[in-house]
């Protein structure tokens, strides 16, 4: 019996054996100053992307790879996410009132295997975004667009009735809903990026969900780079694509995207050289990187902000004053000096002034004299008789000690008591969805380079919402922006919603986000913007630069 | 009670087949509670901050059978599992299916590395305090091993990750690409096991050299070798394999905290995750691995002792 046991174990360590052997086998990936020498940038990715259908996934991780592979009639800009670069679209034009445009694209565009792109390409792929069987989330995102709603919302099932047409093989004309300045920008999300028809259909078809057509050896895009390597949890590889129409201008070779979690481990990673870019610095780190590579740590506003929302239907948050009270109590740079510590920008106002022509107004300023004489005002002097409220938040360190720093200032100003309460991520959503909380921790980063991105959450019945505010003014005011004539209008409405918001603040802001993140300095052309788009296409890799 | 002497091949398989069909239905309970505790869970897997529009989201549903009734569901899933089909994980394109055979073998490996480990330090470790028991060679390493119970995965891993991978170099910090990979995380999860198993070894060896029989023998004249090795060992080591029936199951079937320090696409991470995601399928094809391995690992380890220990017999 002993014997057929010391058997077992032989044979089990042949196998351990066998496994080693065939690890060993498996080649290295290039490090940073090889990948330098290469002309390949390695980047850390957060964690694996959900799939590259662009259709079914939503997340940043995966737009960075979506967007080396694919490109719209618009691409994004080197230096600035408020400027169009043109894509696919060699030129556009738009009617007066900017509610019809044509893209003319360009002659050379091709796919990866060859075929040209044609306007019927975007026609597909707009039909296939649209149909509901699909179940796309950003389907919305072409609600703009005539007839878009109605087709997607089932009212109706011809496609001809939706306002985007095919003048000729390579003449696209799209009709908005009204006219809107700002669309040009909004082509830059891949909602709205061409799909090569023939490729889906081998592959299942217009309605699969099971992303068959974005594996290696079968998906064909039409971007800079084409997809060559995936290994699930490990390491996603593009590399240039010889059909693109502007290959002279791509100098790098590939590029490797790393899903790497935990951003400690990529911390570790870049510090060892396998990694040109750490896409997130540990908060506790940032301090000891400004002091010892202060070469490598970048942070850059990014278009986003981090808020407290108000239940508006409980009571006593359903007073005004008593919101106003509280959101006046923050001390909030206090909080990002002390507590938040990646550089963030203390928020006053929602819309984060980061726009170059949105006017920035200081709606919420630290006034803790002011605060007191309106929480006395809404019959709670001194914070006698306020009840004991929840603070909510998804549980997370960074949250903790913001909403500790937080509820120990509104003790400290006004008096009040107000209680932690963390869930785990999904519960905690859930809570939201069915107004379950007193205040909760929120934040929200912009799709688009436009103040609508963060103004339209707030107007009724919008899913975002989530404190039971609805406000006919503010309603009125958004609706107008969307069909403002000019940009110049358009701007000035939603500057006049924001006045509605932040006087009925149902919502407190806190601080206007930032991106901290490492990254090397022999990366060459990479610019900050606030959206946090990066085009490949002017990236490269200088070698005489110092090594780490 | 039947002599354990006469104990025949014909007891040990109808042991090991009764266990085995005991093991099924211990399989098949736990993947019931875990199809409904994964849905009474609240929230679902399609909920984010942004929020989609609900038809969008029933579509999501319908694509995925989450609108059938639930019982349907149930009866669906389990008629898919006996066909060998785990279903799809709600993040990710792969399968259930194609995510375990991907990330099993590298947790596999990652375990057995770790328990060679565990046990190659552990044993000796621990079988030398309880020989020389009060002297320097038992305090000495057993303190070590404390500070080895002491000091968590999480502290560990990123400890050497950042003296052999960042300031010497030697091995990369994260990754599970070339063979040299397998070394920190293999130690990080190994060196608390043998920490571990030092103690319990220990532990078991001391009962075993106070007994009566030990005494005899030395008295006869036995060498101290001939007593650790051909008397002590076999009734010593008794606890380290009730231990490490479980242990051999959490080892093989993943650390989630070594898996995300070293970033490896193994299956703990997959674990955890995927009841953070509310990924249903991913939960149940993950519970259903590690049922199936820990009963499996439970059943070898009573096989085992039975055969270490002569007074056992595979009668209940």
């Amino acid at each position: 019996m002993l014997n057929r046991l010391f058997q077992i174990v032989k044979q089990l360590s042949a196998l351990v054996g066998l496994v080693f052997w065939m690890g060993c086998s498996e080649t290295g990936l290039p490090d940073a100053d090889e990948g330098v020498k290469q002309q390949i940038l390695l980047l850390g990715n957060g964690s694996e992307p959900q799939g590259l259908d662009l259709h079914l996934v939503g997340g940043v991780p995966e737009n960075r790879i979506i967007s080396a592979l694919f490109e719209g009639l618009i691409a994004y800009h080197p230096t600035s996410d408020e400027l169009p670069e043109p894509g696919v679209a060699e030129r556009w034009e738009t009617n007066a009132d900017a509610s019809t445009w044509r893209f003319f694209l360009r002659e050379d565009a091709r796919w990866s295997n060859g075929d040209p792109v044609l306007a019927s390409d975007f026609l597909y792929a707009y039909e296939r975004i649209l149909t509901a069987e699909l179940g796309a989330q950003y389907a919305n995102m072409l609600y703009v667009m005539k007839g878009a709603e109605a087709f997607h919302t089932g009212k109706t099932n011809d496609f001809e009735e939706v306002g985007v047409k095919a003048l000729d093989a390579r003449t696209l004309e799209i009709q908005l809903i009204g006219s809107m300045p700002h669309f040009i920008n909004m082509l830059k999300h891949y909602s709205w990026f061409p799909l090569h028809r023939p490729t889906i259909e081998r592959f299942g078809g217009l309605l699969d969900r099971s992303g068959a057509w974005t594996q290696v050896g079968n998906m064909v895009g039409n971007g800079a780079f084409r997809l060559n390597v995936w290994k699930p949890d490990q390491y996603i590889k593009v590399v240039k694509s010889e059909t693109y129409w502007d290959r002279k201008e791509v100098r790098l070779n590939g590029i490797i995207f790393f899903p790497i979690p935990d951003s400690s481990t990529e911390k570790r990673m870049f510090e060892s050289g396998r990694l040109h870019l750490a896409y997130e610095v540990p908060q506790n780190d940032i301090e000891y990187m400004r002091k010892e590579h202060p070469e490598w740590l970048h942070i850059d506003p990014l278009l986003g902000v981090y808020y407290y929302g108000f239940n508006t239907q409980r009571k006593p948050l359903d007073d005004r004053r008593v919101r106003h009270a509280l959101a006046m109590a923050i001390d909030r740079e206090t909080l990002v000096e002390k507590v938040s510590l990646g550089g963030q920008i203390p928020a006053t106002s929602f819309v984060p002034a980061m726009f170059d022509r949105y006017p920035s107004v200081d709606y919420v300023t630290y006034d803790p004299v002011r605060a007191r004489a309106l929480l006395a005002a809404a019959g709670f002097p001194n914070g006698e008789g306020f009840p004991v409220l929840k603070l909510l938040f998804n549980t997370s360190n960074g949250h903790r000690k913001i909403a500790e720093a937080i509820v120990e200032m509104w003790h400290r100003e006004l008096n009040v008591s107000i209680t932690l309460l963390n869930k785990e991520w999904r519960v905690f959503l859930s809570d939201l969805e069915h107004l379950d909380f007193d205040i909760a921790r929120k934040g929200w980063v912009g799709d688009y380079a436009n103040p609508m991105t963060f103004l339209d959450l707030y107007t009724s019945g919008n899913g975002n919402n989530e404190t039971g505010w609805s406000n006919q003014d503010y309603d009125q005011l958004i609706d107008e922006a969307m069909r403002a004539g000019n940009s110049d209008a358009q701007i000035e409405r939603l500057s006049e919603a924001e006045g509605v918001l932040m006087a009925e603040m149902p919502v407190a802001p806190i601080y206007w986000y930032t991106r901290a993140y490492l990254l090397d300095e022999r990366v060459e052309g990479w610019h900050p913007t606030i959206l946090d788009n990066h085009p490949y296409k002017y990236i490269y890799l200088k070698a005489d630069g110092r090594s780490h | 009670m039947v002599e354990a002497i006469e104990r025949d091949d014909f007891t040990m398989i109808k042991f090991i087949l009764s266990r085995i069909i005991q093991s099924a239905v211990v399989v098949f309970i736990i993947l019931t509670l875990t199809f409904v505790m994964v849905r009474l869970a609240p929230g679902g897997p399609f909920s984010s901050e942004r929020k989609m529009q609900p038809y969008i989201l029933e579509r999501i549903n319908a694509y995925y059978g989450l609108d059938d009734p639930v019982i349907l569901q149930y009866f669906n899933y389990v008629g898919g599992v006996l066909r060998g089909n785990l279903g799809p994980s709600f993040t990710e394109t792969r399968t259930v299916n194609q995510i375990l055979e991907s990330t099993i073998p590298v947790s596999f490996e990652l375990g057995t590395w770790a328990l060679l480990i565990a046990l190659g330090i552990g044993l000796p470790i621990g079988i030398l305090a309880a020989v020389k028991r009060n002297s320097a060679l038992d305090y000495g390493p057993m303190s070590v091993a404390m500070l080895g119970i002491c000091f968590p995965t999480f502290v560990m891993g990123p400890v050497l990750a950042m003296i052999f991978g960042v300031w010497l170099g030697w091995f990369n910090v994260a990754g599970w690409f070339v063979a040299s990979d397998r070394v920190l995380p293999a130690c990080t999860l190994g060196l608390v096991y043998a920490a571990y198993i030092a103690r319990i070894a220990r532990g078991g060896m001391l009962e075993v050299l106070n007994q009566d029989f030990i005494r005899t023998a030395a008295a006869k004249g036995v060498s101290s070798w001939g007593i650790i090795f051909k008397h002590s060992l076999r009734g010593g080591l008794l606890p380290v394999v009730s231990f490490l029936g479980p242990a051999l199951a959490g080892l093989i079937s993943g650390s989630f905290v070594v898996e995300t320090v070293f970033n490896l696409p193994g299956m703990g991470r997959e674990f955890v995750t995927s009841a953070f995601d509310r990924d249903y399928f991913l939960v149940q094809g993950t519970v259903i691995v590690y049922a199936a391995l820990i009963t499996a690992a439970n059943l070898g380890v009573d096989i085992a002792q039975v055969v270490l220990n002569p007074k056992l017999g595979f009668e209940d």
